[in-house]
């Protein structure tokens, strides 16, 4: 290190570190297209090019990488679903965020901080007994914890918010959250790396497909011939399942967050509550974001409404009286591709060679890694899809097996 | 607020109204076959762009049909059902199937 810090000290040129290749044309065909340049489409390149001998693909994202939902959501791992299911998926999903900095040489933040979510009804307890059990079944850290457990958990938290006395929590040890962007970039430096080329303000048009098959994308660049295609686009799935001629279950809705001026640690788990419509947690800046339940109508819109803003603060504030008069520093909206169970789709479509990762909804970042692997190992086997992703097939919307997780997931990151 | 016209009763704040989905013709469900009725059930349109839906005036339970886009949130028009109802939908009671045992 001395040596080259001599050596570049008294040269005109300095090795600059380039985590991703300047942009090139397209070319005229790829192995693997991947359409969407956030955290999903960004981690199936990689495992498919690091795990999968898989080098020739080709990542297309209509805007600047990993802008969409990636840099919208609120950054919540955890694992404390309802079903056995969706519980086996997302606690493979934070195993894999533990050593995600190491896998990438790169720092993604993560902080193993402890998921604590409020019942504020009976109904409620008895739910959480059902989740804190599932968990502990298939290996996680989950338990019932009492009011006396939650004061000294969470000092500032207000016990009795209004109408709503809280009864117990769910305290999930296993959750955490990290630099959702990092989460990203990790994975696109280390995708370019192996050949994966990324294409930015590359937006998919058309789809071509022959005989059921899916050939070729149309871009705004010009057309790209392709083996096969992975769907990785976050809001806008039902409009791309749309371009392939799919039908889908999915409604899209806005969510709503915002995040205020840094303050002195106070607050070390992430805290929920799903009567209440509010999730809260400082990051490790000091900021404290909060987040809610998505918008009470479909839109196509990033817009924020004052009476949806108003409402979540109104409930963030009965949890926490002492930041009535904290600034906000910026608010935002993410456009959430809702499923009617809660569930993600992710799979086979009706196209032959064009795979599904959709209908992510509010639970999109949590399982960014073994979305990834799972996929990649997906496209690498050429369509044999892996028991753990079989449950979230879109054939189940029309066979009746859904896997509802509704309990789970609304309003309760 | 966000106001919406309410052909019953006005303009009204947008939180007096419940969202109640797409509007979409009902296959017969004594007739449909499960996927089509599960395609019903289940499948959304999810326009972008102008849309046909359902709306509640909540404290009046007073149900019509709005105009939306889903770009902008521009709520183009409201109007009564009998605009496409004209006459009365008769639901007919199914036969009782015997449960195999």
């Amino acid at each position: 290190m001395p040596f080259n810090l001599l050596k570049y000290g008294l040269s005109s040129e300095y090795p600059v570190d380039v985590d991703l290749p300047a942009p090139k044309e397209l070319k005229p065909a790829y192995d693997v297209v991947i359409i969407g340049g956030g955290g999903h489409g960004l981690a199936t390149a990689y495992y498919l090019s690091r795990y999968h001998g898989i080098n020739n693909i080709a990542v297309l994202e209509k805007s600047y990488l990993g802008g969409g939902n990636t840099a919208r959501n609120t950054a919540v791992i955890r694992s404390n679903y309802l079903t056995s299911e969706g519980v086996k998926f997302y606690a493979e999903s934070v195993k894999m965020f533990q050593g995600l900095s190491n896998e990438f040489d790169f720092n993604i933040m993560y902080s193993e901080r402890g998921q604590l979510t409020l019942a504020h009804t009976d109904a409620t307890v008895r739910a959480f007994r059902q989740r804190a059990e599932v968990n502990k079944h298939f290996g996680g850290r989950t338990e019932m914890i009492d009011r006396q457990q939650i004061r000294e958990l969470v000092p500032t938290l207000n016990l009795d918010p209004g109408h709503l006395p809280v009864l117990a929590g769910l305290w999930h040890l296993d959750g955490a959250t990290a630099r959702h962007d990092a989460v990203a970039w990790g994975y696109a430096k280390q995708a370019a790396k192996r050949g994966v080329e990324i294409h930015q303000l590359t937006e998919v048009q058309e789809l071509v497909i022959e005989n059921g098959t899916i050939s070729a994308v149309k871009t705004n660049r010009g057309t790209v011939r392709c083996g096969c295609v992975v769907q990785a686009v976050a809001g806008m799935s039902s409009q791309m399942m749309k371009k392939a001629g799919i039908r889908s279950p999915i409604q899209t809705f806005p969510l709503q967050a915002m995040v205020t001026q840094p303050f002195k640690p106070f607050l070390d788990p992430l805290v929920s509550s799903s009567a209440l419509h509010c999730y809260v947690q400082q990051t490790g800046r000091g900021e404290v974001v909060f987040g809610g339940g998505s918008d009470p109508y479909p839109l196509f819109n990033t817009r924020s409404t004052l009476d949806l803003k108003e409402s979540l603060l109104a409930h963030a504030i009965e949890m926490f009286p002492f930041l009535a008069n904290a600034k906000l520093m910026r608010q935002w909206a993410g456009i959430t591709d809702m499923t009617p169970d809660y569930s993600p789709i992710m799979g086979l479509s009706p196209v032959k060679n064009y795979y599904l990762d959709a209908g992510w909804g509010t639970w999109g970042f949590k399982s960014t890694p073994i979305c990834g692997k799972t996929m990649a190992e997906l496209v690498a086997s050429g369509g044999k899809v892996p028991d753990l992703i079989k449950p979230f097939g879109l054939e189940r919307f029309s066979t009746f097996a859904q896997v509802n997780e509704m309990g789970a997931t609304a309003a309760s990151h | 607020m966000k106001v919406m016209i309410c052909p019953l009763n006005g303009p009204r704040n947008i939180s007096e109204f419940t969202y109640g989905g797409e509007f979409k013709p009902m296959p017969n469900p004594d007739t449909c076959s499960d996927s089509e009725w599960a395609a019903y059930v289940f499948n959304s349109e999810d326009t972008l762009g102008v849309v046909r839906e359902w709306w509640m005036h909540t404290p009046s339970s007073y149900w019509f049909l709005a105009e939306r886009h889903t770009v902008t949130d521009d709520i183009i028009r409201t109007f009564d059902p009998r605009e496409l109802f004209s006459t009365r939908v008769e639901f007919t009671a199914a036969q009782p199937q015997e449960i195999a045992g």
